[in-house]
């Protein structure tokens, strides 16, 4: 299953300078893991022992995760996921 | 109505319903407005209400400065209620900001001191902290984790929302400071049970999250994610798009950052509608288009002012 992958700016030294790539897996956090396998490093830069790093916002198609089931939250064919750091609005 | 004072005046603003943006008679949206407020925006029920909660608290005395990072509408509002009170004011203002902010601010008699476009608000931020420690005789009231900012919304926007609409199913809200939906949400929860919190958090271009390090993000000590129950982020594209049709269906002429909500109303609304649902949707008008005209979104196609807004603080 093919999931669009969204990388923010500070993370695209690990995806070759590359801001879409391509996942798969069932869950957010099999997407995140198969990335790990091509981009090494990236996986502990949006997870850690908790989950989501706190800084870090990851969006279902424009959904924020957190409210839906966190890094086990469901994906499926064609979604879009957004991976974005925490910026002050106001 | 009649007041004492423009300062007196803040608040109870309208709510209006919107018959052609509604998907039925049975999902209805609602539009809380708040560019009624004496500055056009709802920062003025915060920004009032931050001040006499630092008057009360003996931290504001006649003549001192007030420090304040802000990408503009709480500046304009604190700076109206500065010059009424006699104190000075200075802002740190994201320099990729509309000039109508700066000329207002400017009118008010208010300092700007510029941060860096990289990093947006963030920037804004890091740099009134410095320039406070400099300072130490001025008082910043620090929107972003100051009480009285969701207090203001707790007191007033949510009891006016409630009883203008008993039956109020949802909730919608821009997410910055996160001090209206903080407050509005507390307050709303407490009174209808199963209400839906919902925020729309404004998706800028590239270089507003050019931060150096992911750990170097920040989140307003205001926000408490159980408060919400969604939220949404929210593409220039999208904001600008439904800014149109708010104006082309309704009438209502809003600034950017309404069209964002505006999407995440739109989607509850068709959620609700989809699975046979009564739905009374109220969302917040945050300001009026004027201070975002120069901008380019209310001209030409949705790809121009897109292109106009990337790197831009829309909301």
């Amino acid at each position: 299953m093919a999931i669009e992958v969204r990388i923010p700016t500070i993370l695209r030294n690990y995806t070759d300078g590359a801001k879409i790539v391509e996942g798969s897996g069932a869950t957010l956090a099999e997407v995140l893991a198969d990335l790990e396998t091509r981009y090494t490093g990236i996986h502990e830069r949006i997870v850690d022992e908790a989950g989501l790093r706190r800084f870090v916002n990851v969006y279902l198609n424009d959904e924020d995760v957190r409210f839906l089931d966190g890094i086990n939250t469901a994906v499926s064919d064609g979604d879009v996921v957004t991976v974005l750091p925490a910026v002050a609005g106001g | 109505m009649r007041f004492e004072s423009l300062l007196d005046s803040v608040g109870h603003t309208p709510l209006i319903g919107l018959p052609r943006l509604s998907p039925s008679a049975d999902v209805r949206l609602w539009a809380k407005m708040e560019d009624r407020n004496p500055t056009g925006s709802i920062k003025d029920r915060a920004a009032l209400r931050m001040i006499e909660q630092a008057e009360a608290d003996g931290l504001l005395r006649p003549g001192c400065t007030i420090l304040e990072p802000t990408s503009g509408n709480t500046g304009i509002s604190l700076a109206m209620a500065a010059r009424l009170k006699g104190y000075r004011l200075v802002v740190v203002m994201p320099e990729n900001t509309s000039v109508e902010r700066r000329q207002l601010l400017h009118m008010y008699g208010a300092s700007i001191h510029f941060s860096p476009a990289a990093g947006g608000s963030n920037e804004a931020v890091r740099v009134a902290k410095v320039m406070a420690e400099e300072h130490p005789d001025w008082v910043m009231l620090y929107q972003y984790g100051n009480p009285a900012n969701s207090l203001a919304h707790y007191e007033t926007t949510g009891p006016e929302i409630l009883a203008d609409l008993p039956t109020i199913t949802h909730f919608v809200a821009g997410l910055g400071t996160t001090g209206t939906l903080m407050g509005t949400g507390r307050f709303l929860r407490e009174h209808v049970p199963g209400i839906e919190i919902i925020a729309a958090e404004p998706r800028y271009g590239e270089v507003v999250y050019g931060l150096r390090n992911i750990d170097e993000g920040f989140i307003p000590e205001l926000y408490d994610e159980s408060v919400l129950t969604t939220r949404y982020s929210v593409a220039a594209r999208d904001a600008v798009r439904r800014t149109r049709e708010l104006l082309d269906l309704e009438g209502i002429f809003a600034g950017i950052s309404t069209g964002g909500i505006v999407h995440a109303a739109l989607g509850a609304a068709a959620k609700a509608h989809k699975e046979g649902r009564k739905a009374d949707i109220a969302f917040i008008v945050c300001d009026g288009g004027w201070k975002y005209l120069s901008t380019g979104a209310y001209e030409g196609t949705l790809d121009d002012a897109e292109d106009a807004l990337d790197g831009e603080l829309w909301a």
